[in-house]
Formats: structure tokens, C-alpha cells, sequence
């Protein structure tokens, strides 16, 4: 038992620690872990936990943690796991925040700063971007072959956009009232 | 003095974690979150730290959302407040995704679920959309050349190239010290 625990961790923190960016790139990273590597989920149920990861809250990473976690060793498998995701990132974040708070005063540090803080936005929008394909094209790729135009999707968009910028709401007003509209419209 | 710790410790830990048990459509969706809360709410941090942070939690590895969790934490309230605002953050998955995992197939077929989450998908879109155009304000306001054209070349490499997050994040930082490097041969760094 203590063995699989401790290989829990060693492999979620191989998946926390290599993976930059977050998102869809990981999902390679940890299929490899966890199905090739150590074949602790089968391939149709990786594919299960990925859908579900996405119908979730939380990061990719930890809903995968937790969920190969607890199938294996239960709730300590999933807290370990879960642990062993976080526990690079964090420590490296700091360490960096901190970093950068010490030589804010050098010209050269606080433009690398500033430009992160730029690329960041450019990322940010790149992430929006997919996200308003699948919503309202159904695809996430660029090279559109097949794809429905959801017009009940886009006007959701433009309300809720138009909404954020003149009122300013709390987003998770926005989400929960999407949420339900969703409900209606699709179900 | 302590009772006032205390309460924002609770606070810190209230606010990540019902942060969290909304981060639908993937981690970028904490950052308008942690704006309307910690800047625009408690003002505890200002936009531009907040930019500083979301930057550096792209910059490390892992999930953006627990990263940048950690941050505001520790910005707030040192090492302790790095720990509860990851546990806040931590949580709500972790209990979410036990449960699930005991019944996972009926919950990965449920259609009221899939109706719920697709109607999200464009209320996650605009969220994020409505940050964009914010940060993107900001950028152009500082006048440099440079910055103002990272944003968008950023957005094409990661976007249209599919090029390795890594990869963007430490060419930018080469080109932000080539650019002070240079200002400061010519002598004039402080006067853009």
C-alpha cells in the first residue's frame, strides 16, 4: 500500500512539475504516466476522466489526480496524488514571485515582468479563443472541416460580454445564469 | 489582532475555494475571478500586481489556477496564506471528483449536465474575453512599441502556430532584456 502511495506521488509530481502552460498540453503528459507507464487507468478510461475533468471544476491536473488517486488508493491515494500535482508549481511559483519582487528596482527585471505580463494577455487570449471555437463552432482546431454554427452560443456570448462591460457583474452570476439557459436550450 | 488574521485567513479560504468550485473551461477563468474579488472587492492587491502574478503563474509549471492561488495567498498573508488558499483552491475538486469517481459513467453520460455545461462554455468565453480587453487597455497605455506587440504575437504563436507555451514565454523574456540591454548602451533608459 505504501508503495503505490509513494508512486502516486512520484508520478504526479513528474506530471505537475513538466507540465507549463496547463491546459490540453498535459493531457499527452499524463495519459503517459498513467495509462503507458504505469497502467493504472485503461485507455477507455482515461478518456472517461478527461471528459469528466472538463464537465468538472478545478484544474486538469488535480481532477486527474484526485480521480486516478482514489482508484487506486483511495482517499489518502487522492490527497497524495493530489499533493504531488501542486507541490512544484507552488514552491517554484513563489520562489519566482519572489524573485522578481527583490530586483523590481533593475530596469532589466521589471521589463521581463512587463513583458510576461504582455505575453500573458496574449496566452490569456489564445485560451478564449478555443474556448469560443468549441462554443460556437464545436471544434477546438483551427483547420475547420466540419462544424456547426451555434447561434443560441453566440448570443449567450454577446449578452454576457455586453452584460460584463457595462455592469460589471460577478462572473459567477454569469456562469450560473448560462448554466441554466444551457439547460434549456440544449436539453 | 489575531481575531483579525484569523478572519482573513477564513476569507482567503472562503473566496479560493468558492473561486474553485466554479472554474469551469479551464484555469484562465481564476484570473477575472481573482480580480473581482481580491482588487475590486477586498482591494487587497492591485490590477497590476495581479498581472504580475498571472504572468508567473503561467510562467511555472503546473495548473495556473493553484499557482496563482498560492500567489494572492502569499501575497496577502505569507507562507500560511499560500497554504489555506491552496487547500481552498484544492478542495473542491478533490471532493468533487471523489465522489464522481465512484459513478463516473452515468455522470459522463448525463445530458442535463453536458446542456448545463455547454450553455457555460459561452459565459466562460465572455468572462475571459471581458479580461482580454482590460489587461489589453493597460498594455497599450504604456506606450512601448515592444509590449504592445508581444500581446498579440503571443497570441499567434500559442493560437494559429500551436507553439510551446514554454517556448513563448522564455523567448519574451530574451526580448524584454535584449530591449533594456540596448536602451541602456544608448544611455537612456529612464526617458522612453
Amino acid at each position: 500500500m505504501n508503495k503505490i502511495i509513494f508512486a502516486l506521488f512520484i508520478s504526479f509530481l513528474q506530471i505537475g512539475t513538466f507540465s507549463i502552460g496547463g491546459g490540453y498540453a498535459i493531457i499527452p503528459l499524463i495519459q503517459d504516466q498513467v495509462v503507458n507507464h504505469h497502467g493504472w487507468l485503461t485507455p477507455q478510461e482515461y478518456t472517461d476522466i478527461i471528459t469528466i475533468s472538463q464537465m468538472t471544476p478545478g484544474p486538469l491536473v488535480v481532477n486527474t489526480a484526485s480521480f486516478v488517486g482514489i482508484r487506486i488508493a483511495g482517499i489518502p491515494g487522492a490527497i497524495v496524488a493530489t499533493l504531488g500535482s501542486i507541490v512544484s508549481g507552488s514552491i517554484i511559483s513563489i520562489l519566482l514571485y519572489n524573485f522578481f519582487k527583490k530586483y523590481k528596482k533593475l530596469d532589466s527585471i521589471s521589463n521581463v515582468l512587463r513583458g510576461l505580463r504582455s505575453s500573458s494577455v496574449g496566452l490569456i487570449a489564445s485560451a478564449a479563443s478555443t474556448i469560443i471555437l468549441i462554443a460556437f463552432l464545436g471544434t477546438s482546431s483551427l483547420n475547420i472541416r466540419s462544424f456547426n454554427i451555434n447561434i443560441t452560443a453566440i448570443i449567450l456570448f454577446i449578452v454576457s460580454l455586453f452584460l460584463l462591460r457595462k455592469y460589471k457583474p460577478n462572473p459567477i452570476l454569469i456562469m450560473v445564469l448560462t448554466g441554466i439557459i444551457g439547460l434549456f436550450a440544449y436539453y | 489582532m489575531n481575531i483579525q488574521k484569523i478572519k482573513l485567513y477564513l476569507s482567503l479560504f472562503r473566496i479560493t475555494f468558492s473561486i474553485s468550485a466554479f472554474t469551469f473551461g479551464g484555469g484562465y477563468i481564476v484570473i477575472p475571478m481573482m480580480r473581482k474579488y481580491f482588487v475590486n472587492g477586498l482591494r487587497v492587491i492591485s490590477e497590476q500586481e495581479l498581472l504580475d502574478m498571472a504572468a508567473i503563474a503561467q510562467s511555472t509549471p503546473g495548473a495556473i489556477a493553484v499557482n496563482l492561488a498560492v500567489l494572492v495567498g502569499y501575497r496577502i498573508s505569507g507562507i500560511a496564506g499560500a497554504i489555506i488558499a491552496c487547500i481552498g483552491t484544492v478542495l473542491p475538486p478533490l471532493i468533487i471528483l471523489s465522489i464522481i469517481s465512484f459513478f463516473y459513467k452515468a455522470f459522463r453520460d448525463n445530458k442535463i449536465i453536458s446542456a448545463i455545461l455547454k450553455g457555460m462554455e459561452a459565459g466562460v468565453a465572455a468572462i475571459i474575453v471581458d479580461l482580454v480587453i482590460d489587461m489589453g487597455q493597460g498594455i497599450v497605455k504604456e506606450k512601448n512599441l515592444l509590449l504592445t506587440m508581444m500581446a498579440p504575437a503571443a497570441f499567434l504563436a500559442s493560437f494559429v502556430f500551436n507553439i510551446n507555451i514554454l517556448i513563448i514565454i522564455i523567448s519574451c523574456s530574451i526580448l524584454c532584456f535584449v530591449q533594456v540591454y540596448i536602451r541602456s548602451k544608448k544611455g537612456g533608459i529612464r526617458n522612453e
